[in-house]
């Protein structure tokens, strides 16, 4: 499609579901025109990869009342409708912390704060179509057309998200916001002279186990940022983020989820075949299920490569962020203190005399520290229940969060060698136990052993089982991706 | 014997994500713990804005009860308890029903759970169950679309004989299909709304009629049957077919003949409409209800019943007959055609006798909405208030499918 005919096709209008009047914006129509087909171009080189032209049923957002963000229907994913959705209004809204704490909201970019808010929505934006690179090879070893399905609306959704921040930066930065809005589309995955911004992004998403766990804890920190964001003091960010919020959801379902699926179909394994040893590897192995000692490498894995992604517990950049009303706290408004924080104080594990301690600092400074933090306990809460079904199914195994200090790269704990546990190890001690820690060589071949392509109607891969229920009512075996 | 159908959250699928506790209106009415999210029973008023957003589907799980669960036995869940079939039930409760309910909730999530009109006779349901089902037999099939279109929609009808089988305009019944699927289970029960009045489709005569479409979709590079729209379109006169039923005790007709009825529906969601229109037909013009049809289909000659509508008068039925495929820039939906009577939707939707009923594809809801949010707009009136009031006295109703 040559970008002539993208202006002529497309009706704006109708072709991106708006409530932001779009039709009678005509700066940002003519913004749009100009990036929509470069978009366009971005997926088709980017995206998934050998589906497009495949019907898929997805969930488009027509409007952001309860019933009209849910729409169903088979379609080709070039023709999905990303549309630019805010929540709606809260009238009379003021900002909720910081030294602005009570001025009515910013309904345009404050100049002294302008640089400052570019780059957060840049940042934000730029991991959206950077999990898409991450995961384009996956839809060739998707284990059911019901996961191929998941993998495409996160991928859609991701899509769209980015939709939003390119709107914002369009609509509220002129010339800069239109030039990053390019580069969004330029800069890739794992590339070197052109990488993603952030370091957890320019790593391939090689195998469906990877993804599922990316989904869990990744795409957590992109819930915990917009939660942040949604907090924000300039209202287009704020109402842009809490509408993104209802989409993230279907992404940590799709990761809780999948890891369930894992792990009941291993522990049904074990039992149809009376292993209850679950370090019998190489027995579990041979049944075609991943045992549980990997997915606890796996998880040790991304979780640690997530915990960076929260920047330096104690960082002066989100200090200014909270400080300018720009970026809050998670659920700043069910938090019980003035918002302000000169005088209050925040508990940041450190490492002082050869031990992590918790010391008590400025706690706007430890904003960053607080939302890991945050983050740990709600990833905690799918462990636990996928211990539960473990348990229920009565196999002796409990997964565990890795300590926060565990394969850091960022932070207060970059430079030390703490175990999964928590304890503080000599490298080489670290380094020799390294294949209990995070997945080997062997276990990701094993993995990738597994990944074959499933795309019967209804059939599942030998190593998950299928979901419990359909995706908007409809059965397990219903024909989520239309192949033929 | 009193029966609450409790709204219930599925501790298993849940993720936790809190988007339905965002997403409902009624503080309170939904909450939760570091174990579980709950609904509350006596707060919860079936609006159903948690059903759609819900990522997992988790939300959307229902029991019938004497006495609801309370708040503290749904936090200890680590799964929902099991389904009990009552057995002294005053009919709403037997397995297949639930089948039947839960085609049913899909079909009215537009509305969520709503009352029935105020004056709308007293239905009878269940009276045939999947274990002991009526057998009708077919009196006639008859193409009602013109031959060599695309749409073979058919009108077939069909005699209970002695068995009572009582309906209203409005209600639905369900068919099984004989035979098994591929797994030995008896097929899913279908259900089929009635499109003759409640003294018949030959009044006085123990029939009624169906409008059933013949469904085919692409799969693999080969046209697929769709199971039982095709073994009714083929049906042939003389054939038994198991019925049961009746079904639905919300869409239903006003009684009073001073109610206006708003009738908004595509293809053979005319099946209710052509019942209600009929029932006031055969009633005569007896008050001051205005019935008013905005029917939608491809083309004249794929528009079901075409022929008998050009016969009913102004006076009886105000039809807008709408064309989404004839010729070129002429598509026409319904939610258009509405705008251009804007101006008597406007004056209905303020008038405390109007009733709105919606039934086709669930993709014409969203248009509908949105062209009444405009009309309203247009005439400094609140939709959404409106639409609140409406729904809560039995006047605004939505079958989709």
């Amino acid at each position: 499609m040559s970008t002539e005919n993208v202006r002529v096709e497309v009706d704006y209008n109708a072709s991106i579901p708006n409530n932001v009047a779009l039709a009678e914006d005509r700066r940002l129509l003519k913004a749009l025109e100009e990036w929509h087909p470069q978009y366009l171009a971005w997926w088709g080189d980017m995206g998934p990869e050998g589906f497009n032209d495949k019907e898929v049923y997805l969930r488009t957002a027509v409007g952001v009342d309860p019933k009209g963000w849910a729409v169903f229907d088979h379609v080709k994913m070039p023709d999905y409708r990303w549309g630019i959705l805010l929540a709606p209004k809260v009238e009379g809204r003021t900002i909720p912390f910081g030294k602005h704490k009570g001025e009515p909201v910013w309904q345009e970019v404050p100049a002294e704060y302008r640089s400052m808010l570019r780059r957060l929505i840049v940042i934000q934006g730029d991991t959206e179509p950077a999990s898409v690179e991450q995961q384009r090879h996956l839809g060739a070893t998707a284990p059911s057309l019901y996961d191929m399905r998941n993998l495409f609306q996160v991928n859609v959704e991701e899509g769209r998200h980015l939709w939003a921040m390119v709107y914002l930066l369009v609509k509220y930065f002129g010339k800069d916001g239109r030039e990053e809005a390019k580069m969004m589309l330029q800069r890739r995955s794992g590339n070197e002279d052109s990488p993603r911004i952030l370091g957890a992004f320019n790593e391939e998403t090689p195998d469906w186990l990877s993804f599922f766990m990316f989904t869990y804890f990744t795409d957590r920190d992109g819930k915990m940022q917009l939660e942040s964001l949604a907090q924000s003091g300039f209202d287009p960010l704020s109402l842009s983020c809490r509408f993104m919020l209802t989409e993230e959801a279907h992404h940590m379902f799709v990761g809780e989820s999948g890891v369930m699926r894992v792990l009941e179909r291993t522990c049904e394994a074990m039992n149809e075949a009376g292993i209850t040893d679950p370090y019998d590897v190489e027995a579990i192995r041979k049944m075609g299920v991943i045992d549980l000692p990997t997915v606890q490498r796996k998880l040790n894995f991304h979780m640690s490569v997530t915990h960076d992604l929260f920047g330096s517990e104690l960082s002066t950049n989100a200090a200014s962020a909270f400080e300018a009303g720009l970026k809050g706290r998670f659920k700043e408004e069910k938090i019980d203190d003035d918002h302000q924080l000169y005088d209050d104080t925040y508990p940041v594990t450190q490492l002082l005399d050869g031990q992590l301690i918790d010391v008590e600092e400025n706690a706007i400074a430890a904003i960053n520290g607080r939302l890991l933090d945050d983050y740990i306990k709600d990833a905690k809460g799918g462990i636990g229940r996928w211990n539960k079904m473990i348990a229920k199914l009565g196999i002796q195994f409990e997964l565990t969060a890795p300590h926060k200090a565990f394969n850091r790269d960022i932070g207060q704990f970059s430079d030390v060698c703490v175990t999964p546990q928590g304890d503080i190890v000599e490298q080489a001690t670290f380094e020799a136990n390294i294949s209990s820690y995070l997945p080997t060589e062997s276990d990701l071949n094993y993995i990738n052993s597994l990944m074959k392509p499933c795309y019967e109607k209804g059939q599942y891969a030998t190593w998950i089982n299928p979901p419990k229920v359909g995706i908007n009512q409809r059965p397990v075996d219903f024909e989520y991706v239309k192949l033929a | 014997m009193v029966f609450m159908r409790q709204h219930l959250i599925d501790p298993e699928v849940c993720i936790r994500c809190n988007t339905c506790e965002e997403n409902c209106p009624i503080e309170g009415a939904i909450e939760h713990n570091d174990d579980n999210y709950v609904v509350n029973a006596a707060l919860c008023e079936y609006c159903m804005n948690c059903i759609a957003p819900c990522p997992t589907g988790a939300i959307n799980n229902w029991r019938n009860v004497r006495q609801p669960y309370s708040l503290e036995q749904q936090y200890l869940w680590d799964e929902l308890p099991a389904s009990i079939e009552w057995a002294d039930t005053e009919g709403t409760t037997e397995a297949l029903e639930e089948e039947a309910n839960q085609i049913l909730d899909v079909a009215h999530q537009g509305s969520g759970v709503v009352p029935a009109p105020a004056t709308a006779a007293r239905p009878q349901i269940n009276l045939w169950s999947q274990g002991s089902p009526a057998k009708a037999i077919v009196a006639g099939n008859y193409r009602i679309t013109e031959a060599g279109t695309e749409s073979d929609v058919r009108h077939i009808i069909l005699d209970f004989g002695s068995q009572s089988f009582p309906v209203l305009e409005g209600q639905s019944l369900g068919v099984i299909p004989p035979g098994v699927d591929d797994n030995g289970k008896p097929h899913a029960v279908r259900l089929y709304s009635i499109s003759s009045p409640r003294d018949g489709e030959r009044p006085n005569y123990n029939n009624l009629s169906l409008t059933v479409k013949r469904i085919a979709y692409g799969e693999h590079d080969e046209t697929k049957k769709g199971l039982a729209s095709n073994y009714m379109c083929d049906l042939q006169k003389g054939d038994e077919v198991e019925i049961t039923g009746p079904f639905g005790s919300t869409f239903l007709m006003p009684n009073d003949a001073a109610a206006h009825i708003v009738m908004l529906c595509t293809g053979t969601g005319v099946a209710p409409f052509r019942a209600m229109t009929e029932r006031r037909r055969r009633m005569g013009i007896v008050g001051s209800g205005k019935t008013m049809l905005f029917f939608g289909a491809r083309s004249a000659s794929e528009l079901p019943y075409f022929g008998p509508l050009q016969k009913l008068s102004g006076e009886l039925l105000d039809q807008e007959l709408v064309y989404s495929r004839v010729g070129a820039g002429t598509k026409e939906y319904v939610q258009d055609r509405m705008l251009k009577r804007a101006s008597d939707l406007a004056e209905l939707l303020e008038d405390e006798d109007s009733h709105f009923f919606v039934c086709g594809l669930k993709g014409m809801e969203t248009g509908v909405e949105n062209s009444f949010k405009q009309i309203c707009l247009e005439h400094n009136m609140d939709w959404d208030k409106i639409r609140t009031t409406l729904l809560a006295e039995g006047r605004y109703h939505i079958e989709t499918y």
